[in-house]
């Protein structure tokens, strides 16, 4: 009982703090706010007249909500490239910072379940992709398969930061045993999450652009390009908004993560290339839309090469001594995650729909609703994530913690917490 | 997020924190009350589109099991149940009925590629007689115009609309649902809301389907189509025989396809688009029965699948005349 009476402690006092904040911290979340409603209202209208007012068709069946799907299974599975190097090279600089990419794995991980079941026909039968109470068809269907792990991986990551926040709240030393193997399962899992992801484009035979074996290695590698590199601009926003002291270091071991990543992804993607434009037989069709367009089509044209020149400028900044200045590392991860939105987003998912299976050329734009609701789950995951730091840099800092927890009532805890956001 | 780079200094506190009267308890208290109130307001705006929602589903509708589990009592139900709603909305009470597959029957399709001329009757047959949205108008059927020479569906035209029909140096191939003896519609689909029948019949059940269109990504032969809004079918061209897994109107956002005409197929006559083709292109019936047409026809014809390599086993086979 006394323990459930402490953990409600710490959540509601951790609630409260996320709540609570300068004006700088109002106006942002209060923007955030809006466009979550903006999208929310958006999403009002589609579930009552249907996705007919979305920009897809029966050609064209999966748009810009699974595209962004895609994408944030991406980061969420780059979290472990920060636990990789803590728990099995055991470089401690990155310690805590473990937490800040395990917080936006989460963030990560419940947009995807957003962008998931914005696109659905039926929210209202969620239930029956639910195991044991719908027909769960496990393990016929790679998406069963994705339902498991992403909600696997989001468990995981709650349990990890959530006890590795509550043990430092309590000053506690964490009982290795109730984390540490979680960790471990973890990087595994992140793997497959994204691994999973991309199995089901590929798993399709009838769509020869996705049915491919290197889908799921430039997943993982485009993955841990544009992950690592939102979480070093995550890291010095962190940095500047509150007085947590991240080094350069820290930073510039991420660095050299993204950096091999974007090699990596780059050489896959002439791989791709030269198998599709090479061989030339009538597959070649969905990347010549993408590349060069097809018939007259070419609304993707302007798209991939944007991508490809995004991410050819970044991997030429990151491998030159030039990004060893934050300046230039920041401009080539926002390079490396615009490039690889576009890329592993609508320059996947679109192409693998066009020309259909019966040669029809159909293509797609987004609508104005459509990219509102987008927006507003991106504005929901800011939100969130926007929660999960604020509450736990002072609960790694030690100024939320159970000494500055006072038994007394609620005005005092209150203005006590008050005190404790304001310093 | 503007704020300058200074992280080790600590932000001065607003004033209306810098003593501990009460006042400052009821400021923060009101100044929270504000903010709930403007967030509700806020939610409550941003949901009003609700207002045009023509109700949610009813309690026995979104508890209403899979087809496999209903036992014959909560069948007789449901079928009681969709009836009276079919009766609401189109002013007609409809023969709704939940057709079994027969035993000792497996229904296989075959198609003269030499006859067809591609009139298109039998994709307007079809829309008639299985109760498809009129707008936007669904069609099962795709017939595409081929030019003399190729099987590279990337060099057909599915939107042709000359004078007349056929024309020279075009050949005319109807696509609909092949129903597959290894469809990957139904492996993929996340929740078995679709699956083949013992009479080689790949159905959906429209009120299990979640609508995620992975099955539509799926399919090889463009077979699927989703009822992106609430299907619209005038009262007076209602088909009233129908059935569970077949021809009964579909709500909004799930998918549906070609069922080989089930309403009629598993009562003994012929799908609508073999009966409505002028030129006796189409072909149906048991590939189980030695002396059925289509047993010959798979016997004696220069018979092919279109897109063999994708190893979908179609049931839906083309032919040239010898």
């Amino acid at each position: 009982m006394r323990a459930i009476r402490n953990y409600l402690v710490f959540l509601g006092r951790s609630l409260g703090l996320a709540l609570s904040g300068d004006w700088r911290y109002y106006l942002w979340i209060g923007f955030l706010f809006f466009w979550c409603l903006l999208g929310l209202n958006a999403y009002a209208k589609q579930y009552v007249h249907g996705l007919a007012i979305t920009g897809m068709s029966d050609q064209v069946s999966w748009g810009v909500y699974i595209a962004n799907f895609t994408f944030l299974v991406g980061v969420a599975a780059a979290a472990v490239m920060l636990v990789i190097p803590v728990y099995i090279y055991k470089n401690e600089e990155l310690h805590d910072l473990v937490i800040f990419g395990e917080l936006l794995a989460v963030a990560a991980i419940i947009m995807c379940l957003a962008f998931v079941g914005v696109d659905l026909g039926r929210p209202d039968r969620f239930w029956h992709a639910l195991p044991g109470l719908g027909e769960f068809n496990f393990p016929g269907s790679v998406m069963s398969w994705d339902v498991i792990v992403l909600n696997g991986y989001l468990l995981l990551n709650i349990h990890i930061c959530g006890y590795l926040l509550y043990s430092r709240y309590c000053g506690r030393k964490p009982a290795k045993w109730f984390y540490i193997p979680f960790v471990f399962i973890g990087i595994l899992w992140a793997i497959s999450i994204h691994t999973v992801t991309a199995f089901l484009y590929v798993g399709l035979g009838g769509r020869p652009f996705w049915n491919s074996a290197i889908v799921g290695p430039r997943f993982i590698a485009s993955a841990f390009t544009a992950g690592p590199a939102l979480i070093i601009l995550a890291l010095q926003v962190i940095r500047r908004v509150t007085d947590y002291k991240i080094p350069d270091r820290a930073l510039f071991t991420l660095r050299s993560i993204v950096q091999v990543s974007m090699l990596i992804n780059v050489f896959l993607l002439i791989n791709e290339v030269f198998k599709e434009f090479y061989t030339g037989n009538l597959h070649v069709a969905s990347a010549k839309y993408l590349f060069l367009g097809l018939h007259g089509h070419n609304g993707l044209v302007p798209w991939i090469w944007t991508a490809i020149a995004c991410n050819l400028i970044a991997m030429v900044i990151l491998v030159l001594p030039l990004s060893k200045s934050l300046r230039w590392l920041d401009l080539a991860c926002v390079l490396a995650i615009v490039g690889i939105w576009i890329e592993k987003g609508m320059g996947l998912i679109v192409p693998g729909f066009i020309p259909t299976p019966l040669g029809e050329i159909i293509e797609y734009t987004p609508t104005l609703n459509e990219t509102l609701i987008s927006f507003g789950i991106w504005a929901m995951g800011l939100l969130l994530y926007t929660f999960f730091l604020r509450m736990s840099v002072p609960i790694l800092q030690g100024r939320l913690s159970r000494a500055t927890e006072k038994p007394t009532g609620l005005v005092e805890t209150e203005k006590e917490l008050h005190g404790v956001v304001m310093h | 997020m503007t704020a300058p780079n200074t992280p080790t200094t600590p932000e001065p506190p607003p004033p209306a924190c810098a003593n501990n009267g009460g006042e400052i308890t009821r400021r923060n208290f009101l100044r929270a009350s504000a903010g709930l109130a403007a967030s509700v307001a806020g939610v409550a705006a941003a949901l009003s589109p609700l207002r045009d929602l023509d109700g949610f589903p009813s309690v026995e509708e979104f508890l209403q099991k899979h087809y496999k589990e209903l036992s014959k009592d909560e069948m007789n139900d449901v079928l009681q149940r969709i009836s009276g709603e079919v009766e609401k909305e189109y002013g007609i009470r409809p023969h709704l009925r939940d057709l079994k597959p027969m035993n000792g029957v497996e229904f296989v399709y075959a198609l003269n590629l030499t006859r067809c001329i591609g009139c298109r009757k039998c994709v307007h047959a079809c829309v008639a007689e299985n109760n498809q949205s009129r707008s936007p108008e669904i069609q099962y059927i795709r017939v595409l115009k081929m030019p003399q020479g190729t099987l590279d569906v990337e060099r057909s035209d599915h939107n042709y609309a000359p004078k007349s029909v056929p024309e020279k140096g075009f050949y005319y191939m109807p696509v609909q649902c092949h129903q597959c003896k290894n469809p990957p519609c139904v492996k993929v689909c996340p929740v078995k809301a679709t699956w083949q029948e013992s009479d080689g019949i790949t159905v959906i059940d429209y009120n299990w389907c979640i609508g995620c269109r992975y099955c539509e990504a799926a399919c090889p032969y463009w077979a699927r189509r989703f009822n992106f809004s609430k299907p619209s079918i005038p009262r007076e061209k209602i088909n009233p025989n129908m059935s569970y897994l077949g021809n009964r109107p579909r709500p909004k956002g799930v998918v549906e396809k070609c069922h080989f005409c089930i309403q009629r197929t598993r009562a003994g006559k012929y799908p609508a688009c073999l009966e409505v083709c002028p030129t006796g292109s189409r072909k149906f019936g048991n590939i189980l029965d030695p002396d059925s047409e289509v047993s010959y026809i798979l016997k004696n014809k220069r018979v092919f699948v279109l897109k063999e390599e994708v190893g979908t086993l179609p049931r839906f086979f083309y032919y040239f005349d010898a």
